[in-house]
């Protein structure tokens, strides 16, 4: 559409521009805009410190919209984030509780727990073709039932190990929290594999036109399934780092961030009908969101004034670039 | 074939539906100590008629293949309001559910406007409409509390010549004077068409987006008579988050038992209505067998990863492979 309109202003930019996608760029305009309004509130916005602690907490953020990401760009949707997040904590926690070979393997037991809920779902999506907001809204209510019956109203264990907190916390680089660098690591991987692998194209392709990628004799279900589970266990990560840094896990943890993660992902210009994105894109979304998180907190806004300022900033930006085409 | 057997297949999930919570009701009170009296009867259809609304809102929706998951939280945001507004004298509380009313189909009618005219995705324009809508409630009721007027609150939750639920008149009225007349109309009609094939029904000059647009509209309004309600039961407003999450969950559940079909065009909304009673019965099974009510979360999300797998039952008759892929 703006090719053709300015394509004389933009023929002459730098390639890096012309190349980038109008709603990333428009996503980190909007991060510049949100840092200049916060730093005429408060002279302490700009600091280092603050910019740091607010990239630890977009890390928790960013390391659940990977996942979910990847679920969108096949043109699905994961709705069970906010209790794979949550089981994904109190099982870490819970496991700590059996001797030194649970503490030990606390951390890759929660992301198990994640794991197995995310191949609930992708077996439900791509094998027996139920509509993926459905089944993982169900598998959503599921993982709850379980977490209550199973802490049977009060938390079994729910303090997180000394590793869980050193993986939030900690800083094993001098000044980059720990949080951050894994959030980086598994930001590298996801853009290694979309962007170098088989299984990455093939993903592009499902989410453009399932028929003709399974045409194509690529194994489409089975893309479908690891996606599921890959967003599953990565959900469940969140929540192990999120236990981490609260230092115990909670029941209703996850649930602030289903909206957020879906809202970053879609915001930084991934196609929510799938096929679509950039990974870029999805770390403008995440920094864009907590940085509105961390403004509307720093003016004491109550949570119902958050919510309401979240819905309407969403459809707002959707609406400026997230529309679907007019054309039939 | 004959006329009543086009009929047959029309409403077969429908009197599944019928069938399934006429089984499960009989469980229910055969197994309940009172056993089957206006009392059991009365309780029972309190509770269910809320789901009922609810999910009567959905099945609008899920018709024009699209789906609302702010339902929950429209059913919050007007029993929030409906607790500072139904009360005081006739007049007062007249006017009180009508504006409880109009603000349903408001905002019904801004889901539809985001939808239709502002072409997202009814996933994620939902989702943020919710998010909106209750934190509108969180204003109103930062802390449960509220009143109504309780004459007219026990009016609709007592009994009709003490045997007849009141609250089972109000929806069949509903029913009669909002789904009846909508499914009947050209707009219905067209909301039908738009879920079953919007480009074909694009394409017959049928008036999709206004069918469409009424169809999230009526919606906001129907959720709007179900926060009504549980004002009524309730006597209080609480913008409570689990609560509007699980209506909006327990409504697809119950679309789904009722025999609408997700990807839009088929079912009906009473269909949806005994999904919903049933839905209900199923979980309070539990209580009268004696369980821990620990286990109804899970319980209900089992039947509901149960019902929403039935329809993977279709995928025997799939002759051919790419119809996998819608």
């Amino acid at each position: 559409m703006s090719e053709t309109t300015v394509g004389g202003i933009v023929g002459r930019m730098p390639k890096f521009i012309r190349r980038a996608d109008p709603a990333v760029l428009t996503a980190f305009a909007c991060i510049v805009l949100l840092l200049f309004v916060g730093s005429l509130y408060s002279r302490s916005f700009l600091s280092p410190e603050y910019l740091l602690q607010q990239l630890k907490v977009a890390s928790f953020l960013g390391v659940i919209a990977t996942g979910m990401m990847l679920v969108i760009l096949l043109g699905q949707i994961d709705l069970s984030v906010p209790w794979s997040v949550a089981a994904g904590a109190m099982m870490a926690c819970a496991a700590a509780a059996y001797g030194p070979i649970g503490v030990a393997l606390a951390i890759p037991f929660g992301i198990f727990c994640g794991v197995m809920i995310g191949i609930v779902n992708g077996v439900g999506v791509a094998y027996l073709r139920i509509p993926s907001m459905i089944i993982t809204l169900a598998t959503n209510a599921v993982a709850q039932g379980l977490m209550v019956v199973y802490t049977g109203g009060f938390s079994p264990q729910d303090s997180a190990t000394p590793a869980m907190r050193y993986l939030a916390t900690g800083f094993a680089i001098p000044g980059v929290p720990n949080a951050v660098v894994i959030w980086a690591l598994i930001g590298a991987a996801m853009v290694f594999v979309l962007t170098r692998t088989g299984f990455g194209r093939t993903v592009y392709g499902i989410g453009n036109r399932e028929r003709a990628a399974y045409l194509s004799g690529i194994d489409t279900r089975r893309v479908v399934l690891i996606a599921f589970a890959v967003s599953g266990g990565l959900s469940a990560f969140g929540g192990v780092l999120l236990a981490g840094y609260a230092s115990k896990a909670a029941q209703s943890m996850g649930d602030a961030y289903l909206l957020p993660s879906i809202a970053a992902v879609v915001l930084g210009g991934t196609s929510i009908l799938g096929g679509r994105g950039s990974y870029l894109g999805t770390v403008a979304g995440v920094i864009l969101i907590t940085l509105l998180q961390s403004i509307l907190s720093v003016m004491q806004m109550p949570e119902a004034g958050r919510q309401i300022i979240y819905g309407v900033v969403i459809v707002a930006m959707l609406l400026l670039y997230g529309r679907a085409p007019a054309s039939r | 074939m004959k006329d009543w057997r086009y009929w047959l297949a029309e409403q077969r999930g429908t009197l599944l539906a019928f069938g399934i919570f006429i089984v499960m009701f009989a469980i229910y009170t055969s197994n309940h100590p009172a056993g089957f009296t206006a009392n059991v009867v009365q309780t029972a259809s309190n509770k269910g008629v809320l789901l009922a609304f609810v999910a009567m809102a959905q099945t609008l929706v899920v018709i024009t293949a699209g789906i609302d998951l702010s339902v929950g939280m429209i059913f919050l945001l007007t029993n929030c309001l409906a607790s500072w507004l139904v009360i005081g004298t006739g007049i007062e509380t007249a006017f009180g559910v009508v504006a409880v009313l109009g603000t349903g189909l408001l905002c019904g009618a801004i889901n539809g406007a985001i939808v239709i005219y502002g072409r997202l995705q009814p996933i994620v324009a939902t989702i943020a409409t919710g998010a909106v809508y209750f934190g509108i409630a969180l204003l109103l009721r930062p802390f449960p509390g509220g009143s109504v007027n309780e004459d007219l609150a026990d009016a609709m939750t007592g009994r009709l010549f003490g045997m007849v639920p009141a609250s089972l008149v109000v929806l069949l009225a509903v029913v009669l004077v909002v789904w009846v007349p909508f499914s009947r109309s050209v707009l219905g009609r067209a909301a039908y068409a738009a879920g079953s094939s919007e480009t074909a029904a694009y394409m017959s000059g049928v008036p999709i987006r206004p069918g469409k647009f009424a169809a999230y509209a009526l919606a906001g309004l129907l959720a709007a008579i179900g926060g009504l309600f549980l004002t009524f039961f309730t006597y209080t407003g609480e913008a409570a988050y689990a609560s509007g999450n699980a209506y909006t969950l327990f409504s697809i559940a119950a679309v789904v038992l009722g025999g609408v079909s997700l990807f839009g065009g088929k079912g009906s909304a009473i269909g949806a209505i005994f999904g919903a009673l049933a839905f209900r019965t199923i979980g309070d099974l539990l209580f009268v067998f004696d369980f821990d009510p620990l286990w109804q979360p899970l319980f209900q999300g089992v039947i509901l990863l149960i019902a929403v797998s039935l329809g993977a039952f279709a995928l025997f008759r799939v002759r051919n492979r790419l119809e996998w892929f819608l």
